[in-house]
């Protein structure tokens, strides 16, 4: 697989396991990250971040600061007072704090400096007086009534105590589904916030050029809404700034909304007229954060004898933190896809998001539907286990079908949540190991659903969400230019293929031009694994367009009907005489001349009806949905409480796998995530301060402790994807924590209601107790 | 990503200049030998030395020697890695070869030398944080503060000796050599450890540690290392425990060290429980009850990535463990 010699004989780049075409360059180092870049006269910037949770800024005197030698600009809030956030419903951040800081970490000034010592040294200088106030550091602190004292973190929002979003839908008649159950399974849940950990450090480098232009490299996920935000904070004309979003090194929905840094860097380039760097350190990273939100969650589900769901209520409380960022789609999506997967007589959902004083939470792979899917693939296992069923067939039998329609109206494409859970169940035969491993070793199962994109974008606008141009060059060169920004998981690669496929010439052919709001059509970025399906599809449209152009000057030339030219192999030849052929770039020649420069455009729009007609109908829809299940095998230590995962099997339906190999590296690495969230991530802390916002003290799974992972790649074909693609970035990872939930519960005969499965959890279900750990020696019975 | 603060760098080629330097410099100077340790305190603004007197080029420190007589000499820039991996080591003293094996990362026992790691800067998760982290607390006893956030009455600095090899160096009740600038000293293991968070050692400022010497192994040693770690890599201790027991023709215990790290501010050595094991033959319940006495002898606290309840149920386990080590060829 993937030798460079074959490709181009047999002209089939989709469904090959070809190398990355920016692989070779990742992994010598070659490859430019944001930091790597330099530029003559450039500035350093650092920010000076807050010390308090909760507390009104008196005062600040930087005059000091700014007499440091090398010292060059400084920014507080009152320079930059335009109110952003990444959703239009929620404009509440600003890039630095102004009147109030709202948690620890939060930027309230910026230096830029010669040099990155004399920028931190000078951020020591500035002295801010501070008032502080009551910090909110729970759910519970957050839902405190607020009447008789205290003050909200964001005073001005219009909800009661610190809630900032809340909502509640109902599908079918819900007191009738729970009415006709023969059992209810009513249980209460709490995932722990945790991180996205991504190895490269967020980092912007800005320049503003003598005709006022301004610059800006990002690590961006999303660099057309960086390009509107950064117009509007900086008060100029969206035409005068260009965003490029250079190689990201890991995202994971942690570079998918502008942060102070960015807009920081584009400030005090415009400012200074010096180009300006800022590179966060990792600490800084948990403070800007956006990451997976604790949601608390209780969960009552009705079910049948036969485990038929009757009827199903999921209420969520997520901690958002001090800011907005994405959570009210955050919010929606806690309830919006847990009737994706399985068939439900009726469906109820409240959902409230509150602020606390912590770093704001927003979307990490998975995006909200992690959480309740942990809790919900728990359950079900409960319930399977009390009425008897295996959990893969009882799964199998409840699941959605193909092309229909989810109790909360959503449509339903293709589906291959039967043939995944299949699959899980026979290589690891599940079946015959469920319950009955010896004590301490545990076999658990689950599945998930989730979007190739979401059905409407973040502003709302009846433009396409994704743009591509293809153009072909005289010397049979193809580039592709399109807005996708490539945070790692192959979106250029995707993009050449597509149109390498298309066109019938070698991927290495295929040059990418992405991520540039100069020279590329808008695709809304990286989040909600839409690249694939959505500029995938702009790109075979954009190279269809070329294609024609191309077929009608080859089929002139060749003398037959442009219908038989076939494209492959770097030739057009006639389908029925293969020998009849003609070089493509000769082709593409031919084409030029008889219709001029050879252009083709696509764009995407999803289908108008994907949703229903309700009020928050506009979170969870998508053009298709993929498929996952998941097989973990533990093994617990009762004495110490410590869980090794053995092995973990996922099968994920991505519809087509356009590059098999990298859709396996993303359920590999969706699978390491996953027992990572499952076992050891939490966004702990203590008092008001992140107890350890460092990559040492925050546990991650080092290859020590990763298992044999086994991808499996299951095929369906999507008619409205791109080759019939649908998506591998984030699916994959939902089925895992749930999975090795199940299998610790298997291995110890006890339900651990919360994550991540530390020790200390494992010894307190153990012992039967939910309270402080008891120091008696284990129980002898249960020692293996 | 964080930056080193300035300073300048002082690399020597003999114990001697490097006393001198330090000496010359006093508190203005740090010897370094891996970094792997003093540059990561450094980029949080807990060390700012202005010379750091390099050491990797002082060739004498880096020999390691074993024979049945003397037992084993180890240069203190002897790397952590190539301990792990003597042949020797692991023959004679295998808790040693085991807990040098678990510092870290790969990386980080490459780099990381014996010397550095028994000089291991004392660790609480107060303590090891950036400059502004440790702003927002309000600063503790250990750096530019007036409080032990730990134990909130205590006078003393509580952070934790989190070295590996520590415990297991006062198990084989190793001599540390101490070169200064008015010339050389040996400390028995058991004295180089201070009881105190503030300072890990008694070594001064202006001294180097040069080199370990470990007694030949008595007839019928065996030993053993635990650790227990939330993964298996690139993680300090949360408990260690290093047994060293040594045993007559009749497989009766004559000489029995238990040792805990990771505890207190130094290794703490759980006399009665090595009581208890003298003269046994290490049957079942005299594994219990010395266990029992290590869960009695260690209090830890609330300062590492675990509470203090789970640590304090882990010693009686890793306890029994390590002493089932030993035991278990003997039965």
């Amino acid at each position: 697989m993937g030798n460079n010699g074959a490709r181009s004989t047999e002209g089939r780049v989709v469904g090959a396991a070809l190398p990355r075409i920016d692989g070779y360059a990742k992994v010598t180092g070659a490859a430019l990250f944001a930091d790597d870049m330099a530029f003559p006269r450039m500035l350093f910037g650092r920010l000076l971040r807050s010390p308090h949770a909760h507390a009104r800024i008196l005062s600040i005197d930087y005059e000091k600061a700014l007499r440091l030698p090398g010292v060059v600009a400084i920014a507080t809030g009152r320079d930059l007072p335009v109110r952003y956030g990444i959703l239009p419903s929620t404009q509440d951040e600003t890039v630095f704090a102004i009147e109030k800081v709202r948690y620890v970490g939060e930027p309230v000034a910026g230096i830029v400096a010669e040099d990155e010592r004399t920028a931190q040294r000078a951020a020591a200088l500035i002295e801010v007086r501070y008032e502080a106030l009551p910090s909110v550091m729970s759910i519970d602190d957050a839902l405190r009534d607020l009447t008789e004292n205290g003050e909200k973190i964001h005073p001005e929002s219009r909800k009661s105590n610190n809630v900032h979003k809340d909502v509640h839908l109902t599908f079918g008649d819900i007191e009738a589904g729970f009415a006709d159950a023969d059992r209810v399974f009513d249980d209460e849940y709490f995932f722990e916030g945790n991180t996205h950990a991504a190895l490269e450090e967020h980092s912007a480098v800005a320049i503003c050029g003598a005709d006022g232009k301004l610059t800006l490299w990002s690590s961006t996920q999303t660099p057309h809404y960086l390009h509107r935000v950064a117009a509007a904070v900086l008060e100029m004309p969206a035409s005068r700034i260009r965003i490029i979003a250079p190689p990201i090194g890991g995202g994971f929905g942690g570079k998918t909304e502008p942060v102070a840094h960015e807009l920081a860097a584009a400030y005090f380039a415009r400012a200074t007229g010096r180009p300006v760097k800022f590179t966060l350190t990792r600490e800084e990273i948990f403070y800007t954060h956006r990451g997976r939100h604790p949601v608390r969650i209780h969960l009552q589900t009705g079910v049948k004898n036969d485990g038929t769901i009757t009827a199903c209520r999921l209420q969520t409380w997520l901690d958002g933190g001090a800011f907005g960022s994405y959570g009210v789609a955050t919010t929606y999506y806690t309830g919006a896809l847990l009737p994706v997967t399985y068939k439900m007589g009726a469906y109820a959902f409240d959902g409230c998001r509150v602020y606390t004083n912590k770093p704001p939470c927003g979307p990490k792979r998975g995006h909200g539907t992690t959480q309740p899917r942990y809790a919900f693939e728990s359950q079900l296992d409960d319930i399977a286990n009390a009425l008897g069923l295996d959990a893969g067939a009882y799964r199998a039998a409840i699941a959605v079908v193909p092309y229909s329609r989810t109790i909360n109206h959503l449509r339903v494409t293709s589906c291959g949540i039967r043939e995944a859970l299949s699959a899980v169940a026979e290589r690891t035969d599940y079946g015959a190991k469920h319950g009955k491993l010896a004590p301490g070793r545990g076999i658990g199962l689950a599945a998930s659903a989730y979007l190739c994109g979401a059905g409407l974008p973040i502003y709302w606008n009846p433009m396409p969400h994704s743009g591509a141009v293809v153009k072909v060059d005289r010397g049979g060169g193809v580039t592709v230019f399109c807005g996708t920004s490539d945070c790692g998981q192959g979106s250029q690669n995707m993009l050449a293929a597509i149109v390498a496929e298309t066109l019938g010439v070698d991927i290495l052919d295929v040059s990418v031009c992405a991520g540039d709001t100069d020279l590329t059509p808008v695709d809304l970025g990286s989040y909600s694994s839409r690249v694939t399906f959505m500029a995938g599809n702009a790109a075979r449209s954009a190279a269809l367009e070329v294609r024609e152009r191309i077929a009608a000057a080859a089929a002139a030339e060749l003398g037959i009907a442009p219908e038989r030219c076939a494209f492959a192999s770097g030739r057009i030849f006639d389908r029925d005489e293969p020998d009849r052929a003609l070089a493509f770039v000769d082709a593409a020649r031919a084409a030029e001349a008889r219709c001029g420069t050879l252009v083709g455009v696509g764009s995407y729009t999803p289908p108008a009806d994907l949703h229903g007609d309700f009020k928050g109908s506009g979170v969870g829809p998508s053009p298709a949905y993929s498929y996952s299940a998941c097989v973990a095998e533990v093994e617990v230590d009762f004495e110490t409480g410590e869980v090794r995962v053995d092995r973990i099997v996922l099968a994920h339906d991505c519809g087509r796998a356009l590059n098999p190999s990298i859709v396996e590296g993303q359920i590999e690495g969706s699978a390491y995530m996953g027992m990572g969230e499952a076992l050891m991530e939490e966004s702990a802390f203590r008092d008001d301060l992140h107890r350890i916002p460092n990559l040492l003290d925050y546990k991650t799974p080092t290859m020590l402790d990763t298992p044999s992972i086994e991808a499996i790649v299951i095929e369906t074909e999507e008619l409205e994807g791109p080759y019939g693609a649908k998506e591998a970035g984030e699916g994959p990872l939902n089925p895992v924590i749930p999975a090795i939930a199940n299998a610790v519960a298997d291995a110890i005969g006890a339900r651990i209601f919360a994550t991540p499965i530390v020790p200390e959890r494992v010894l307190q279900a153990l012992d039967g107790t939910t309270g402080p750990l008891r120091l008696r020696a284990p129980v002898a019975a249960r020692t293996a | 990503m964080l930056r080193l603060p300035a300073f300048e760098f002082r690399p020597v080629r003999s114990v001697e200049d490097a006393a001198a330097l330090l000496s010359e410099y006093g508190s203005d100077a740090l010897p370094v030998a891996g970094g792997t340790d003093l540059y990561a305190n450094m980029k949080l603004g807990l060390f700012t030395p202005r010379v750091v007197v390099g050491l990797r080029s002082i060739a004498e420190l880096r020999r390691m020697h074993f024979d049945p007589a003397h037992g084993l000499r180890l240069g203190a820039l002897c790397s952590l890695d190539s301990i792990a991996r003597d042949p020797a080591v692991l023959l004679h003293y295998p808790a040693l070869a085991t807990a040098a094996a678990m510092v870290g990362t790969p990386e980080i026992r490459s780099m990381g030398t014996i010397g550095g790691n028994l000089c291991l800067e004392t660790r609480c998760t107060y303590y090891n944080q950036s400059a502004d982290w440790r702003k927002a607390l309000g600063y503790c006893l250990k750096r530019d503060g007036d409080l032990c956030r730990v134990a909130l009455h205590s006078p003393t600095c509580k952070a934790i000796n989190a070295s590996d090899t520590a415990p297991v160096m006062q198990a084989y009740d190793a001599r540390i050599s101490l070169v200064g600038p008015h010339g050389a000293r040996v400390v028995a293991a058991r004295d180089f450890f201070s009881n105190d968070g503030a300072h890990a050692t008694v070594r001064q400022s202006d001294e180097i540690l040069a080199e370990i010497a470990l007694p030949p192994p008595p007839r019928g040693a065996r030993s053993s290392y635990r650790k227990l770690r939330l993964r298996n890599a690139f993680d300090f201790p949360l408990l260690g425990v290093a047994v060293a027991v040594a045993t007559n023709e009749a497989g009766a215990c004559t000489q029995a060290r238990v040792l805990l790290g990771a505890v207190g501010s130094a290794p703490i050595e759980v006399e009665g429980a090595g009581a208890l094991l003298l003269g046994s033959h290490f049957a079942a319940a005299t594994l219990a009850d010395a266990a029992e006495e290590v869960f009695r002898a260690g209090k830890p606290l609330e300062n590492a990535n675990a509470s203090l309840l789970y640590r304090k149920r882990m010693l009686r386990v890793l306890a029994q463990r390590a002493l089932e080590d030993v035991a278990a060829p003997l039965r």
